[in-house]
């Protein structure tokens, strides 16, 4: 039977696969789709446990507004990329060091 | 076949839909492999909450993820390199002890899981979500719901007010 930690697994996956690609990518679009897998992951574990463990709806509302942050958070941090690719010419992150002293 | 076998098969291609396209977006060498990837990750995220009898969820995954994120992704990758270009490469860096940190984390993340014996409170029975959670945010959720109005509508004219070309 399918229960509550094979959620809990699939949720860790998504989790662990997210850190990397935000660790290892330079393209800064790509460390934003590592943040939607993230993002992703914790939903799953919300409504996974609203599920299992409550048996009220709590859990689902609450993933209710972390979809409606996600969705802020991209279109914003996508006009910040568009506006370094405006400056440096790249979306490379290891460009983006003029605060390095 | 009786039906909770094949429920428990569709489970486990889900499952495995969501964690391989999941892999897919962080392996490849092609942005736009990593874009379709990111496609067949959100749909099987949906499909899992069709599982656990979230449909309003599963319907919002759908709407906002594949509709709008992913349309907003494309269009900052369109944007970021050259239109005809069409092997969009992007390079990776500190791949080894990346992979080394997150089977660190995979590790301790699932021996916390399977250790840890979780409060349960019985199953939900699979009924319809949606007016009930249309109650809730009119309930006890009214003050974070209208907040979330506001957060939206400052992320927009924030966002608009970043990309805008200043006047010279």
């Amino acid at each position: 039977m399918i229960g509550l930690t094979h959620y809990l697994v699939i949720s860790a996956a998504l989790f662990s696969l997210g850190i990397m690609c935000v660790l290892t990518r330079k393209n800064a679009v790509s460390v934003l789709m590592g943040i939607e897998l993230i993002l992703n992951s914790a939903n799953l574990n919300l409504v996974a446990f609203s599920r299992f463990t409550s048996g009220n709806l709590d859990g689902q509302v609450f993933a209710v507004f972390t979809i409606i942050v996600a969705a802020a958070e991209v279109a914003v941090a996508l006009a910040i990329v568009l506006s370094m690719y405006r400056m440096l010419r790249s979306v490379n992150l290891d460009r983006a060091d003029t605060l390095k002293g | 076949m009786n039906a909770n076998l094949v429920s428990q098969i569709l489970f486990y291609f889900f499952a495995v839909l969501t964690v391989g396209s999941a892999a897919v977006v962080v392996f490849s060498r092609s942005l736009i492999y990593s874009i379709f990837g990111l496609l067949f990750t959100f749909f099987g995220v949906a499909a899992l909450y069709v599982f656990l009898g979230a449909d309003f969820l599963a319907a919002t995954q759908m709407v906002i993820y594949v509709g709008g994120v992913l349309v907003l992704l494309l269009f900052g990758v369109m944007l970021t390199h050259k239109l005809y270009n069409l092997d969009l490469k992007t390079e990776t860096f500190q791949f080894v002890p990346a992979l080394l940190l997150i089977v660190a984390v995979f590790g301790v993340l699932l021996l916390a899981m399977t250790r840890a014996t979780w409060f349960s409170g019985g199953v939900r029975p699979p009924e319809p979500t949606t007016a009930e959670i249309g109650k809730m945010f009119m309930r006890e959720y009214i003050l974070p719901f209208e907040v979330a109005s506001v957060f939206l509508l400052v992320a927009l004219i924030g966002a608009a007010m970043i990309v805008r070309r200043r006047a010279q």
